[in-house]
């Protein structure tokens, strides 16, 4: 029978000795989803230190004109694999491995569910980035050209034609990420049903976490908007293997159609991307401002309305191909649109935390660094999707600012917030707090300093995926300061890996519920037993844990 | 037991029970929402190159209208219908003679376009490089015809299972989504031909 | 140099391309409305990020606060909600709207009869600039009227390119088997600076841009210069310069590299890489991959006394 007793009892863990290749064998072999999640972050973190040390490399080249740090070739291999392995190998992974730890722990379900499916969807995902890099390797191909692939990461035809990429370096981006996105569209699907089918009793859709929500949504955007890459890719792969002429403009086919197809699944995966940080802010700013989300109602209505309006803003990244005034006006409304759902969430979280009682440990510090950042991010947005002033702005160095304020100061923000607050649940130890706002100042001035320089630089004319540039163009000041905003960064990045590594050796312990919490992830041991659960709890209200504590107060008695 | 009881004033109450949706009914219906995405963006491909071919052949040149295999696919979404019913009646004979007409029926689709392919490749010389009607083409009815072959596969695998003695009306849940899958991939065929025979032509 | 000489007095040049010091009027209507999106951004920041920052210095924990106690817990407000749903919509609307006429008014400006017309065809890793009306190729920088409007028709004969001379106009995409349209209007003489806007492959950093727009009489000076054919020199003819580069009234009809009719004409060489010096091009002839690694001019392996008789001829191409 059903029932949640808090605190818990249960029985203490027992202590198991595994030799290492049994531990091996049960980490390769397992389809348990708390592995598999952590399985997956892991790899994403791993990921993110190889395109950051990528992005490192650039900055030193463009921090003085004329450098000579790395050549063309090179610099253009960097800035592909760059964003490729940011977008695809840490970002995605990061949907996937949040949902899969999170989302049976907050319903109260056992795991997923088709655990396996979901482990296929890991291996796959890292089969995928493996292809992809080995193509440093492999990429020359029988002509003995290329390397790994240099044609940005969004590919356009017809460069990425084997006129103009010649050897094998483009195949392995195409059969790399297309590998990789099974995984994805695996993983979504998994979500969506376990979602849908698998809560447990009392919880209706409207008690559902927010968090879950808005993976939920995410998963939904992941079905549907991978499946035009898929295609697009396929279709580039006919082009360069078998003739074809999908982008084949000598045969009347149409360069800009690859753009289309491109940008369909590429602007939703934008959103793919940052939902995660808006579930964990939902989830860290109520238990940290001791006080209820604002509005779940409205917070679950604005991420169904930019899940939904995210896929018909794809032309914004193309006013500049020549494009009809009614589709220029049409694309730049559908993008403004999307900014007042998103303009809501921030006011929600705000008025969250309004009238609260702020803990300002380094889950929330995060959080709220994200609110300025994003905002930033989002008014930049704003100025991207008004066309004329697209028309200066798109490829250059504005952009480059954007998106970075978007990805980084929102979604990796998020992340770090995200990640300090479920350590402990996942491994059972505290990560320090100290060390946590070192991380967190450090990063602040670090990502400041490299990417609002970025903004002033498209403004003086500077365009994006250039190697270098002139003294005389005005660009050097910016350039330098953007460049030495990376030491903080790397510093910061370090100071994390070295808190995690420390804290799972020897960190303070957690605890069941270390942060007073309300979900049901807290009502269970740190780290939860492999069936997470002893009794499958039963909810009457989407703050279980707060019934629980507040008998007197319970949530059932006042949410609709 | 006590948690139940005090919930008895509760809408949504445990004593009528908590019941979601199956999981693999749920699983079927999303994984065909993925797949029609990517069915959506070769279709729209082929919309948009009709009539861009810089040089023949064309459409209207080469492409009969397949009459026979339309029926026969069409049909055999009746047949794994009639199939589906007999094997939840516990009749194994009739649901072993309907299975086998589904496959024979998909086995008939799949020949004719094996024909069709043949003819236009080595009479008409329309290859997947010779324009954008022959890449557009062979690509969106070679997806199609890829989707009938991996149902056949399964089609086959049950049939083989059933054959060999194995209680198939115990997975009765399973038979079940591979006929939506089937009728997915005949709802399909029927957005190709009216884009490529209809429309296209 | 032979810019100067045919021009008279120099040319002011606009090196730091800023899009907000407009020179023509394209920049000018998107530098408007410009200003408008910053100053309503500029003021939604100010409020929200005010906000924000005020609740959390407000609403921190003190030391001395009850732990145990926890705040009221509100749900929520349907006034405030609705509040902060119309506004931004409101405000998103006035930005539909006024993005709507400029849109319209750059995009559907019909060019007037007497406009000179500009053919600009993108290469990997230049451009070809063309006056069908003059029957002018030339590579490079482009040479137009100031004080009246030109009308670009870009291509390209590979890869997708982009035209961007932020302080003349907004950027238009050069994309193969498409024809797509721009149009600037240089207020005054001067030199302006862009460059290449669209990843185009390995040196998409030197496919740089010159503008140069000249005083009516000083153009149709220009026009008349470059329309003039060369002389030819036997020596140069025997290389296989010849299979890439045209020269205008001589048998080179090469047509894949740029057009070395009048050369020295211009301030740069390989797409504004290098300065269009006597050593300079002394060096890109000898070895192309030394100033542009990856151009698609090859070294030709010349004997020093090939090359001085070549470098000697292209310095006579005024």
């Amino acid at each position: 029978m059903a029932s949640l007793n808090y605190p818990l009892e249960h029985p203490p863990p027992k202590e198991e000795e595994f030799s290492f290749s049994e531990t091996l064998y049960q980490w390769v072999a397992t389809v348990d989803h708390k592995r598999l999640g952590l399985m997956y972050i892991v790899t994403a973190l791993l990921f993110l230190v190889i395109a950051g040390l990528m992005a490192s490399v650039m900055r030193l080249q463009l921090a003085f004109p004329n450098n000579h740090v790395v050549g063309p070739e090179t610099f253009n291999r960097l800035f592909t694999m760059h964003g490729t392995t940011m977008v695809f190998l840490v970002g995605m992974p990061f949907v996937a491995g949040l949902s899969n730890y999170l989302v049976p722990l907050m319903i109260g379900a056992r795991d997923m569910a088709f655990p396996r499916l979901n482990a296929f969807g890991y291996w796959i995902f890292l089969f995928g980035g493996l292809l992809l890099y080995f193509s440093y390797i492999g990429g020359g191909g029988l002509s003995g050209h290329g390397s790994a692939p240099d044609v940005g990461w969004f590919a356009y035809a017809p460069l990425t034609s084997k006129a103009f990429s010649r050897g094998a370096s483009t195949d392995f981006w195409i059969l790399g990420i297309l590998v990789a996105g099974i995984g994805s569209v695996a993983s979504a699907l998994n979500v969506i049903v376990t979602t849908i089918c698998m809560r447990c009793p009392g919880m209706t859709l409207t008690r559902m976490p927010m968090f879950v929500w808005v993976m939920l949504i995410d998963s939904w955007l992941i079905i549907i908007a991978l499946p035009p890459l898929t295609a697009a890719q396929v279709m580039l792969l006919i082009d360069r293997f078998l003739g074809g002429n999908f982008f084949n403009t000598q045969a009347g086919g149409s360069a800009v159609l690859w753009q289309h197809f491109f940008w369909i699944f590429g602007h939703p995966e934008v959103y793919i991307l940052i939902f995660p940080a808006f579930a964990i802010l939902s989830e860290v700013i109520p238990i940290f401002s001791r006080k209820p989300l604002f509005g779940r109602a409205a917070m679950v209505g604005a991420v169904v309305a930019i899940g939904f309006i995210s896929l018909g803003v794809w032309a914004h990244h193309m006013f500049a191909v020549g494009m009809t005034s009614w589709s220029n006006t049409f694309f730049a409304a559908s993008s403004m649109l999307v900014g007042i759902p998103t303009g809501i969430k921030i006011f929600n979280w705000t008025a969250t935390m309004y009238g609260g009682k702020l803990r300002l440990d380094t889950p929330m510090l995060f959080c709220c660094a994200f609110l300025l950042q994003f905002l930033v991010a989002g008014l930049t947005g704003i100025m991207l999707a008004v066309s004329p002033f697209d028309w200066q702005l798109h490829d250059s160095y504005f952009v480059v600012g954007h998106f970075h304020f978007t990805l980084i100061g929102g979604l990796v923000f998020g992340l770090f917030a995200g990640m300090y607050y479920w350590f402990p649940k996942a491994t059972g130890k505290l990560l320090c707090e100290k060390l946590g706002r070192w991380h967190f100042w450090l990063f602040v001035i670090g990502f400041e300093t490299t990417f609002i320089p970025m903004h002033f630089l498209g403004i003086l004319g500077m365009p994006r995926r250039i190697y270098t540039y002139a003294p005389d163009r005005g660009w050097d000041f910016w350039n330098l300061i953007s460049s030495l905003g990376v030491i903080a960064q790397a510093a910061a990045i370090a100071l994390f890996i070295w808190n995690v590594v420390d804290s799972i050796r020897s960190g303070e312990k957690a605890g069941d519920d270390p942060w007073d919490g309300w979900t049901l992830e807290w009502a269970t041991s740190s780290p939860p037993p492999e069936y997470n659960f002893e009794k499958l709890p039963v909810v009457r209200s989407s703050r279980p844990l707060w019934d629980l504590k507040h008998p007197h107060d319970p949530d059932w008695k006042f949410e609709q | 037991m006590t948690q139940v009881q005090t919930y008895k004033g509760d809408a949504l109450t445990l004593e009528q029970g908590w019941h979601l949706p199956d999981r693999g009914t749920v699983g079927i219906a999303f994984l065909i929402v993925t797949d029609s995405a990517l069915f959506t963006i070769f279709v729209v491909a082929y919309l948009v190159y009709i009539g861009k071919s810089l040089n023949g052949p064309m459409p209207k040149d080469v492409l009969d209208l397949p009459i026979v295999a339309t029926i026969c696919l069409l049909s055999s979404s009746i047949t794994v219908v009639f199939a589906e019913h007999a094997l939840k009646k516990g009749h194994l004979g009739a649901f072993k003679l309907w299975w086998i007409a589904t496959i024979a029926l998909g086995l008939e689709f799949l020949t004719a376009t094996g024909v069709e392919w043949h003819k236009l490749i080595y009479k008409d010389h329309l290859t997947i490089r010779t324009n954008l009607f022959g890449t557009t083409y062979y690509s969106l009815v070679g997806l199609h015809a890829s989707h009938v072959i991996v149902g056949m596969v399964f089609l086959l695998l049950v049939m083989g299972v059933t054959f060999a003695g194995f209680p198939i009306q115990t997975q009765f849940r399973r038979v079940r989504f591979l006929s939506w899958y089937w009728h997915f991939v005949d709802a399909v065929w029927v957005v190709v031909f009216t884009v490529v025979y209809v429309v296209g032509r | 140099m032979a810019l100067l000489q045919a021009l008279g007095a120099p040319l002011p040049e606009h090196r730091v391309a800023n899009i907000f010091k407009p020179l023509a009027t394209p920049a000018q209507s998107e530098y408007y409305i410009a200003l408008l999106v910053l100053a309503i951004t500029g003021a939604i920041f100010v409020v929200v990020a005010g906000l924000i920052v005020y609740t959390i210095w407000r609403f921190r924990r003190r030391p001395g606060d009850d732990a145990k106690q926890e705040p009221p817990q509100v749900y929520g407000s349907n006034q405030i909600e609705v509040a902060w749903t119309v506004i931004p919509i409101l405000i998103v609307f006035v930005l539909i709207g006024v993005s709507a006429r400029v849109i319209a008014s750059v995009q559907n400006a019909s060019p007037p009869p007497q406009m000179l017309k500009v053919t600009l065809i993108g290469h990997q890793w230049w451009w070809e600039v063309r006056y069908p009306d003059y029957g002018i190729i030339t590579a490079n920088e482009i040479h137009v009227p100031s004080a009246s409007a030109t009308y670009l028709e870009l291509q390209s004969a590979d890869v997708i390119h982009s035209f961007w001379v932020p302080q003349l106009a907004g950027k238009t995409d050069l994309i193969p088997n498409r024809t797509n349209y721009s149009w600037i209007d240089p207020r005054e003489p001067g030199i302006y600076f862009g460059n290449c806007a669209e990843y185009c492959g390995t040196q998409h950093a030197n496919m740089l841009l010159r503008v140069v727009a000249q005083a009516p009489d000083d153009f149709k000076r220009w026009a008349a210069e470059q329309q003039r054919p060369a002389a030819g020199n036997p020596a140069f003819q025997s290389l296989s310069c010849v299979s890439c580069h045209t020269i205008k009234g001589t048998p080179a009809k090469g047509k894949f590299g740029p057009d070395l009719t009048h050369l020295m004409s211009r301030q740069t060489l390989a797409a504004g890489a290098i300065a269009n010096t006597p050593e300079n091009l002394r060096q890109w002839v000898k070895d192309p991959q030394a100033a542009k690694p990856g151009s698609l001019m090859p070294s030709l392996q010349l004997t020093d006394q090939e090359l001085g008789q070549v470098v000697n001829y292209l310095e006579s191409l005024q």
